[in-house]
């Protein structure tokens, strides 16, 4: 059965190296999600983190071609149970006066910020678990929204390890 | 003491062992080739007629000798004209090293002449790619792309080098070459749980792979044979490894594979996989693959395992090693109700038609072979030819028999038997094509000759693309749109031409003459065999079939 899955990379950070795994996705049938790349601790090392819908012989075939590639240190599925995952969602929404307030209150209730306050519009920006910013996007999807931008998961493992 | 780049890549090859380099001049590596002619002594430089050949060529030398096939292009259409070649030995696991020059490091992204992203273009046909950014890398990535090349499952490695680079200078201290790695550990528990797999089993078939020949394992996978009485099939790749053709060694399996061979995987209560990957052409239907049993897998690449046939249990690791280890624990065994079995099975194996003059493509490969002996290797195109090649070759050697396996490249024969009589300058290297494929790279034919490569090369001519065709007449109610090959074509005269020498033949007393004749000439020969246009490889399996829709005639 097919289910998200949340991969964690750590991949040299070299020219190419992103296309390399983003390539081998494409190149064996499988769609991206969801893909933050970010620079470690360590400058020459990266970490892709990227979310997929696959089943399980799926991601053991993708686990096992992904590893191969030379410039890929590790890759591991990431579980909420033992790591924390976020994203951060932009959404601006086309707002009248009389909606105005009970928009914010929402924002408010999930502790979103407004950024961007304009006479018929405003700009929440709201960090959370995925499935925080799902719940919130569908309470306010009575509302006019105009555009959405959500960052993709970025996560870690929590206690030592690494 | 400094050298510019490019001495620093040549001092580099011959410090890594390469003595055989092909490759092609321009612009982007006139630097490379300035710095070449200094070590023209240490380095034999084959040219081919066109980069598809160098690189056809580097992989037969690498397939044939073990050792790691290197080839030289320049930028642009150079490094483009290898890609086909990458991706042939990509395909079949054969450790390259490609070198391609590039546009000056200024110039690269401003469409500059003769540039191309060949790092990028190929990314998914290599193990890994490189380009060189900082001349103080150019001996590291030399050597890490052969170390590259070699460890784990092998494949090709692909290096741009921006033609600056060649021109700077950097000191060079010799390094040594780094060492293979991808050895897995292996658990012993695991070498227990297998070997009692195999124990406990009553109808075992053994299903080898090119990874066989990877490993150099062919002594190893004999000895696991005969000590518990396991017969083998084997994928076109594997071809020659399973040793004496007897009654262990059932052939080749897959869609022109024996009828014994698939009937005994079909029958077979355990298939032990070694090297090799499930491929559409012998696992033509995942769903009804040996549907009685268990199946156990032993490959050096874990993204093998699960991949086309989920298996049973597997151990990762390297095969020489893993069946060595393995054999004390294998019980000797005599399984003679299985044998007997496959021995009913080989009577209804496929016996092609005797008519005594007849030029059938089986009596010309069983001609050849009987004269040449177990040290001939073999090389073929794509296609009928090479399917009969398989057939009936004989092959008792691992690293005799040459093909494009996986990618399937017609044009692949004759740099690749090129390559393989460079590496092997004292064995026979009969090239079997077919009159489609020859004609892809027949110019290659001139490199031959420049540089006294005294191959045989043997064309069937079927005057058609007689793999397709035989699809068309089987499959697609013999609509033959586009397979004929009409045109009269003299192969003689175009040996001629070329300054090789020519024979046609259109029985197998004319073959045989001319053949005899061929094998006193001094130089590279081309023979044509006139076959029947509707001459079919059987037996076949449609793709996707099982055993059940075997055609026999």
């Amino acid at each position: 059965m097919k289910q998200m899955r949340v991969l964690s990379i750590l991949v040299e950070n070299n020219a190419g190296t992103l296309t390399r795994v983003a390539g081998l996705f494409a190149r064996r049938g499988y769609n991206i999600d969801t893909l933050t790349v970010s620079e470690t601790k360590d400058p020459s090392f990266s970490r892709i983190t990227l979310t997929a819908s696959l089943n399980d012989l799926e991601l053991n075939q993708l686990v096992s071609q992904t590893a191969k590639l030379e410039e890929v240190i590790s890759i591991e599925e990431l579980f909420e149970t033992n790591s924390v995952m976020r994203e951060i969602l932009l959404v601006k929404v086309s707002v009248s006066d009389d909606c105005r307030s009970k928009l914010i209150e929402i924002t408010d209730v999930y502790k979103g910020v407004v950024v961007d306050l304009s006479p018929d519009s405003m700009i929440i920006e709201l960090t959370g678990k995925p499935q925080k910013i799902d719940a919130f996007i569908r309470v306010i999807d009575n509302y006019n929204i105009v555009n959405i931008c959500r960052t993709g998961v970025t996560a870690l493992q929590r206690g030592k390890g690494d | 003491m400094e050298y510019t780049g490019a001495e620093i890549i040549i001092k580099t090859l011959i410090d890594e062992g390469v003595d055989t380099l092909f490759g092609y001049p321009g612009g982007a590596v006139i630097d490379i080739y300035n710095a070449l002619y200094n070590y023209r002594d240490q380095i034999r430089h084959i040219r081919p007629s066109h980069e598809q050949g160098g690189a056809h060529a580097a992989d037969g030398y690498s397939r044939s000798t073990g050792k790691t096939g290197v080839v030289l292009a320049t930028s642009g259409p150079g490094a483009t004209n290898l890609v086909t070649g990458i991706a042939t030995a990509y395909m079949d696991s054969i450790p390259m090293v490609c070198i391609t020059g590039n546009a000056a490091s200024h110039l690269i992204g401003k469409d500059a002449f003769q540039e191309i992203d060949i790092f990028g273009a190929t990314m998914s046909v290599t193990k890994h790619n490189f380009m060189i950014t900082d001349i103080a890398d150019l001996q590291d990535t030399i050597r890490r792309a052969f170390k590259i090349a070699n460890s784990g499952r092998k494949g090709p490695v692909l290096i741009d080098v921006p033609k600056d680079f060649t021109q700077l200078k950097y000191p060079y201290e010799k390094k040594e070459s780094l060492p293979i790695d991808g050895k897995h550990k292996i658990v012993q528990s695991d070498l227990e749980k297998f070997a009692e797999i195999i124990n406990q089993a009553e109808r075992p078939i053994i299903y080898a792979g090119g990874g066989i020949n990877s490993s150099d394992s062919s002594q190893e996978l004999r000895a696991l044979m005969d000590k518990a009485m396991i017969p083998a099939v084997n994928t076109i790749m594997a071809i020659g490894v399973l040793g004496p053709l007897d009654q262990l060694n059932l052939g080749m399996v897959g869609m022109h594979g024996k009828n014994s061979s698939n009937y005994s995987i079909e029958h077979s209560d355990l298939v032990i996989a070694l090297g090799t990957r499930f491929s559409d052409r012998v696992a033509l239907n995942t769903k009804h693959f040996a549907p009685d049993a268990k199946i156990i897998q032993v490959d050096i690449d874990q993204s093998e395992i699960d991949k086309n046939v989920v298996v049973d249990f597997e151990i990762v690791g390297d095969l020489k090693e893993i069946l060595a280890e393995i054999l004390s624990l294998i019980e000797e065994k005599d399984r003679k109700d299985w044998l007997a079995q496959i021995e009913e099975f080989r009577k209804e194996d496929y016996q092609p038609p005797n008519g005594s003059d007849s030029i059938e493509p089986y009596k010309i490969i069983r001609h050849v072979a009987e004269y040449f002996g177990e040290d001939l290797i073999f090389v073929t195109d794509v296609g009928q030819h090479q399917m009969w090649t398989a057939q009936y070759c004989a092959r008792t050697k691992p690293r005799t028999f040459l093909t494009s396996g996986g990618l399937g490249t017609m044009g692949f024969g004759f740099g690749a038997s090129i390559g393989a009589k460079a590496g092997n300058p004292d064995k026979p290297v009969v090239l079997i094509s077919g009159d489609g494929s020859f004609t892809m790279n027949m110019n290659e034919l001139k490199t031959a000759v420049d540089h006294q490569i005294n191959t045989i090369t043997i064309i069937l001519n079927n005057h058609a693309l007689g793999m397709v065709r035989q699809w068309q007449n089987l499959l697609y109610d013999q609509r033959y749109s586009e397979t004929d090959i009409d045109h009269s074509f003299d192969y003689v005269k175009l040996a001629e031409a070329f300054g090789a020498k020519g024979y046609s033949c259109a029985t197998i007393t004319e073959f045989k003459a001319a053949f005899a004749d061929a094998t006193t000439q001094n130089k590279p020969i081309i023979i044509e065999a006139i076959i029947d246009k509707d001459e079919l490889v059987l037996p076949m399996i449609p793709a996707g079939g099982t055993v059940e829709d075997i055609i026999m005639e």
